[in-house]
């Protein structure tokens, strides 16, 4: 979708398939082997086999190069690879690239899949203290002098301008996001946190990582995979699982936007870059945040979810602490990251596309719209999934 | 540093460290008696026709020299890095065992192969928290071993210490900007202390750990000169004035490749700050202060907000700039920071 005019994207691809190994802490095997066998449960899942892929679609950060998962699971010639950068960013927009090519008739299946070990292997949280002297390494640079080394502490610079604005507090505004995740976590099996809720009293007691951040306002850390096929509307309705139909798909950029450090522009307390996302989906999905009967929004850290709810228009700019605790959308229903697993957002869509099926361990009743956004902090992605049929 | 990173760095072991290495010059008289001179050692076995060298000199035959090595392995920088990266930056070389199989003369071209022998259990020393890593090279001429060099370094995270910033202000600028990231790598070959020196020497080091260096290229090295000669230079463009920050090669307002500089003056207002508690690094200690400092000139930066309390620091609070030097074991590092401006003091 373009930036200024409707793309002819929407109702074209669907989602047929999802797939994930186990969530743990350490997965015992290799990165490879997680991407291998989400994908064969995706495909398992979709009612397809790996002959009938032609296309597979990851993350920039992903080390399952696709031509080697090919070859794992037994697929044949590709003609369709791509990745997608930006780290979390780049979850839905998997699923983007893989709708294009379908629509475009460069591919007829295309899986997208993310696999890691991330916490019994190179852990993100654990920060970063040099970087290469190219474009990327430099933008770092400007803060790993002076000790703001970790994403929790990236985040935690707009967060706490987020609050001096509305005149809140990191108990009053994060929490609600943090228990609101781990109610739903706690019933879902496949969840980390399984069977473990906690309250805003938890929350407030827990330590602090990088002010106005505790403990409990960042994401786990994760190993595992997650895979999701895509391929045609008219080819979903042959097969078993009711099609999650891509009625919008977007990237986003911002002007002046760096990954992580989009410090030197504008007010910090939101992120322009979802909005560029949220005007693509909400023109070219023909709908409103009222017709959205879940939202699956990218938490990595809690304040940058009442920043995603107030640039898609859920609710006015200071108001998302409110409108989380009201429960007024039922939100990150699988759990999120903050519950679920930490699985760059790709365990998100997969959600999506649960309660599109209502098949959700949180099951909204009727749920045909679902939103679903991709990294935070970062270019990012977003989609919107519905029913066959629910935006006719 | 997490248990699992010892199976990590475990499958290392038996993995070269550097392959079908060789001395930089054959066995020599000259080399002999510089050594003989400097330890001491009169031994006429050392000197005169038939004379052999000195068997603990057998390091001195592989060693790299200050132009740098070759043939190292891949593997080695590897565990290398993994250790870096799990915060263990420093390193000690903590002894050496050799044995000599026949004794080397002038003349005789040494070869070497290094294997990484064995990587410790996680340790916890008066330095630091760290493993041990051993290698053993084997020393041959013409396919002859003719001695084992057995390396043992521990590379560890040290001990956190009080940032040891000093105001420099009256200091001439000596510092330089690195030039990107320096991984204070070990390389057995190059600076290894003599095995007569060994363990005393080497815990004798005793050096502040290191800070990230800043990430220096073509686009922004002439804001880390300036930063070294103490003047904060932010870039404008000459085609619409536009002052820009962070350093870039055109302008996002109007899109041009031309700019020049103007020097901040040093004032400015904290926009937003964050306070570092967890996890710690080298170099810093929890809990500090880092923050988005708004220059008067509109531009921000990221930098440490100093001669505050860390829970003192507010949005709002006017700073000024202060140059200071972080003295750590990489050298001088100078670093544009910011205290509470004169006269006004900390809500």
């Amino acid at each position: 979708m373009s930036v200024r005019t409707r793309d002819s994207l929407g109702g074209r691809a669907a989602i047929v398939g999802i797939g994930a190994t186990e969530f743990s802490k350490d997965s015992g095997r290799s990165e490879l082997r997680l991407a291998v066998e989400s994908v064969r449960a995706a495909l398992a899942d979709a009612g397809l086999t790996p002959a009938d892929v032609d296309g597979l679609v990851t993350f920039t950060m992903d080390t399952s190069p696709e031509i080697t998962v090919a070859q794992a699971c037994g697929m044949g010639e590709l003609s369709f690879f791509s990745r997608v950068h930006y780290g979390g960013g780049a979850a839905c927009a998997t699923v983007q690239q893989a709708a294009l090519a379908v629509a475009a008739g460069v591919a007829e299946v295309v899986v997208c899949y993310r696999a890691f070990n991330e916490r019994s292997g190179r852990r993100f949280g654990s920060g970063v203290r040099h970087r290469e002297p190219s474009a990327e390494g430099t933008a770092l640079g400007w803060t790993l002098p002076f000790g703001l080394l970790t994403p929790a502490s990236w985040v935690a610079m707009a967060a706490q301008r987020y609050l001096y604005t509305y005149g809140l507090t990191p108990e009053d505004a994060f929490g609600p996001v943090a228990v609101t995740a781990r109610r739903h976590a706690a019933v879902n099996p496949a969840a980390y946190f399984h069977d473990r809720p906690i309250t805003r009293a938890d929350h407030a007691a827990s330590r602090w990582i990088a002010e106005p951040l505790r403990l409990l306002d960042c994401c786990q850390e994760t190993d595992g995979g997650q895979a999701l096929v895509v391929t045609s509307v008219e080819r979903a309705r042959d097969l078993p699982q009711p099609p999650a139909v891509v009625t919008a798909a977007a990237q986003g950029a911002g002007r002046a936007q760096e990954q992580m450090t989009s410090f030197y522009r504008d007010d910090l307390t939101g992120l322009p870059e979802m909005s560029v996302v949220a005007r693509q989906l909400w023109r070219g999905s023909g709908l409103a945040p009222a017709d959205i009967d879940v939202g699956i929004l990218y938490d990595h850290f809690t304040p940058f979810v009442l920043m995603q709810l107030e640039e898609f228009g859920f609710c006015a700019p200071g108001e998302a602490p409110g409108f989380v605790a009201e429960d007024r959308l039922p939100l990150n229903t699988h759990g999120g990251q903050l519950g679920e697993a930490y699985l760059h957002g790709m365990n998100g869509v997969a959600e999506a596309v649960r309660q599109l099926r209502g098949t959700s361990v949180n099951q909204v009743p009727g749920a045909a719209r679902t939103l679903v956004t991709a990294g935070t902090g970062v270019p990012t992605s977003g989609l919107v999934l519905t029913r066959d049929g629910a935006t006719d | 540093m997490d248990d699992e990173l010892h199976a990590r760095l475990k499958a290392y072991e038996g993995r070269p460290a550097a392959v079908a290495g060789t001395g930089r010059d054959p066995v020599n008289a000259p080399m002999i008696r510089h050594w003989c001179e400097a330890t001491g050692d009169r031994n006429p076995a050392y000197t005169g026709p038939g004379a052999i060298a000195p068997p603990t000199m057998l390091q001195a035959w592989i060693m790299g020299g200050l132009s740098g090595h070759e043939g190292r392995a891949q593997a080695y920088d590897e565990l290398l890095s993994l250790l870096d990266e799990a915060g263990c930056t420093s390193v000690v070389a903590t002894d050496c065992e050799q044995e000599y199989l026949r004794p080397l003369r002038p003349g005789d071209e040494v070869a070497f192969d290094t294997v990484i022998e064995s990587v410790s259990q996680r340790k916890t020393t008066k330095l630091g928290t760290g493993y041990f890593v051993t290698t053993r090279t084997d020393v041959r001429v013409a396919e002859e071993l003719v001695g084992t060099h057995r390396f043992r370094i521990l590379k560890y995270a040290p001990r956190t210490h009080a940032p040891s910033g000093q105001a420099s202000s009256a200091r001439a600028s000596s510092g330089h900007a690195s030039s990107g990231p320096a991984p204070n790598e070990y390389v057995p070959s190059e600076h290894a202390p003599t095995p007569t020196g060994r363990e005393e020497k080497a815990q004798g080091r005793q050096e502040a750990p290191r800070r990230p260096r800043p990430v220096v290229n073509r686009d922004n090295a002439g804001f880390w000169e300036g930063v070294r000669r103490h003047r904060l230079l932010v870039q404008r463009c000459t085609g619409c004035d536009t002052l820009r920050f962070p350093w870039l090669p055109g302008c996002n307002a109007c899109g041009s490749p031309e700019w020049d500089t103007v020097e901040a003056d040093g004032e400015g207002t904290v926009f937003s700050y964050v306070v570092m508690h967890h996890p710690p690094f080298p170099a810093f200690s929890p809990p500090y202060a880092i923050g988005l400092i708004e220059l008067a000139e509109g531009v921000r930066i990221i930098s440490n907000v100093v001669d505050v309390p860390y829970d003192k620091v507010r949005i709002g609070m006017p700073v000024e700039l202060e140059f200071r030097s972080y003295d750590d074991e990489d050298g001088e590092l100078v670093l544009p920071v910011f205290r509470p401006r004169a006269g006004e003091v900390a809500a």
